[in-house]
């Protein structure tokens, strides 16, 4: 039906129209702009282009994604399917020096360093970030805590280099200085990192206990309970899933730092001994050996694959913050 | 009877603004006490003085005298924690902790020091029987308190309360967040225990309070206007502002 058609149709219905009180004419029907009403407004033009939009980038990322992974896995899987390193020897064996073959593809010390470092770091920082995650919620004035807020924000920021830089001037010769050795290990890994999640795991503990209703508070004082005792009887246990949620979001920074560790860590791919004795992460690893590779060699892939073993790490943590959230709902 | 708590020109001033201008008001004991009044009277303001619910307000400046059982309450010497556990609070929201209901009764007994399980068991049941929850709770004291419906939680609530023994206990508009059933057995349950306690209740609801308090006052703007036997209240108000919000002229 063309517009004149329409118009028409328009027309005759409003010459036979029966409720007299409704003056349609009056209003101007008659002149009412069909092609305009039959064509998509420019609103509608704008609805799908902003949904346009949001879907492109959506598939963008999601191919992203997907391509990291799968090019990440690919090589990372090819020193056991092409240079048929044994999986179980790569996880168990501390043997490691790929350039001599494949029987010498060992990262457990790395693996061992990594978590070691990591746990460490999480065991030290969390009573200090619930300590000042608890003052900043219960104790501080408001004032004090937007001002600790932004100390905490300026930790986040600055970069990681700055923290190995530090860590090296001042951590490393004061840890040789009681300890003897090197001063590099793990030890000075774990003081630097401990500085680095503090803030991390800090933010996430006072979302977490800023979550809990003042009802709680006010119910528990009623009863007679002093300050502390809210504290520690109601609040810590009702926030603890998402506190645990915190440390864990802390342990998966700890775990994938690797500037800042590789400068403390003294970079020898050893088991280590005690905690002051060089050795080396995961991600440490990477970092300093990467330049040092050719692609598609075994020591490249083997590199590859300890990519591929930071990615499923950070996905096990994913996956325990998942869980222990809903856990917490429940 | 005699007064369990007496208060004597209580000012309370949040900054530069007044909300109480003198309040005189004596409870008696084992009696319930309603106080009413249009919104932003300060009622519960009042209330929440008679156990220092107000001192963490900040720029708050109370002054006048308010004696619980002869003991000026705000004395510098005053224990907080001994006053709130003689003087407990339920509040508008039911407010059960995410715990068991157990650990909710006997969460105010615990941090008062009891570690008898055998103490803590007997007061569990009385005060879940006392506030006419036992039946619902008996078969699952281990389940979360939440999981009960809004009735049942504010019934923990005053369980929760009632655990610790206080004289005196503070209800905050308990039934206002509560559909009408749940407010009625609330009503029951604070009956059957007025003569054991004595209650103070901050009540919207002027049909609530002329069921089941024995005594009524009637705040408006920080002041009070008059107050009396329930009865003699809402039948023979003295003062017509009193007749007129009884009757529903306003608020």
């Amino acid at each position: 039906m063309n517009n004149k058609d329409l118009k028409k149709v328009v027309e005759s219905a409003l010459d036979e129209q029966k409720v007299p009180h409704v003056k349609l004419r009056k209003i101007g029907a008659s002149k009412v702009d069909v092609a305009s009403l039959t064509k998509p407004s420019k609103e509608t033009r704008q609805e799908y282009w902003g949904k346009g939009l949001t879907y492109f980038a959506i598939i963008l990322i999601i191919i992203l994604v997907a391509s990291i992974i799968g090019f990440i896995g690919f090589h990372g899987l090819e020193t056991f399917t092409k240079d048929h390193v044994n999986i179980f020897h790569f996880l168990t064996s501390s043997d490691w020096d790929p350039g001599e073959g494949k029987n010498h593809v060992g990262a457990a010390a790395m693996i061992v360093t990594s978590f070691a470092v990591t746990l460490l770091a999480a065991l030290v920082a969390t009573p200090f970030a619930i300590a000042v995650a608890l003052f900043m919620t219960e104790y501080s004035s408001k004032k004090g805590a937007r001002f600790l807020q932004s100390v905490i924000e300026l930790l986040v920021g600055i970069p990681s280099v700055v923290y190995g830089f530090l860590g090296l001037t001042v951590i490393v010769p004061f840890i040789r200085n009681i300890f003897g050795g090197t001063g590099f290990g793990i030890l000075s890994a774990t003081l630097v990192l401990f500085v680095m999640v503090l803030p991390t795991i800090t933010s996430l503990t006072v979302d977490s206990l800023k979550a809990v209703p003042s009802d709680y508070r006010k119910a528990s004082l009623a009863l007679g309970a002093t300050k502390w005792q809210t504290i520690y009887k109601v609040i810590l246990r009702v926030a603890s899933p998402r506190i645990m949620t915190a440390v864990i979001f802390g342990m998966a920074r700890a775990f994938g730092e690797a500037l800042a560790v590789q400068m403390v860590i003294g970079n020898a791919v050893l088991m280590p001994a005690n905690l002051v004795s060089p050795s080396a992460t995961l991600t440490s690893q990477l970092t300093s050996q990467m330049g040092n590779t050719v692609m598609g060699t075994l020591p490249n892939n083997a590199l590859w694959s300890l990519a591929l073993l930071l990615l499923i790490m950070s996905l096990v943590f994913n996956f325990l913050v998942r869980l222990i959230g809903k856990r917490g709902q429940k | 009877m005699e007064d369990i708590i007496t208060s004597k020109d209580v000012h309370l001033s949040y900054g530069n603004v007044e909300a109480l201008h003198g309040i005189s008001l004596d409870f008696e004991e084992k009696e319930l006490t309603a106080l009413i009044g249009p919104s932003g009277c300060g009622k519960s303001t009042f209330l929440r003085c008679l156990n220092r619910m107000n001192d963490d307000i900040p720029n708050i400046h109370i002054t006048g005298d308010i004696k619980f059982e002869g003991q000026n309450i705000y004395d510098s010497k005053m224990d907080l924690v001994e006053l709130r556990k003689e003087v407990g609070m339920v509040f508008q929201q039911p407010s059960p902790f995410p715990f068991s209901v157990y650990d909710n009764i006997a969460y105010g007994l615990r941090i008062a020091g009891i570690k008898d399980k055998e103490l803590i068991d007997h007061r569990v049941e009385e005060s879940l029987k006392q506030a006419a929850i036992w039946k619902e709770t008996k078969d699952n004291l281990d389940r979360n308190a939440q999981a009960f419906s809004g009735g049942q939680q504010q019934r923990i609530c005053i369980a929760r309360a009632l655990a610790v023994r206080p004289k005196v206990v503070l209800l905050d508009e308990p039934t206002s967040a509560l559909d009408p059933i749940s407010s009625s057995e609330i009503e029951e349950t604070l009956l059957e225990l007025k003569h054991e306690f004595t209650f103070i209740m901050v009540t919207h609801n002027l049909q609530q309070a002329s069921r089941i308090s024995d005594y009524t006052a009637f705040l408006m703007n920080g002041d009070l206007i008059e107050y009396g036997k329930t009865a003699d209240m809402f039948m023979n108000p003295k003062k017509q502002i009193t007749s007129d919000y009884l009757n529903g002229r306003f608020g």
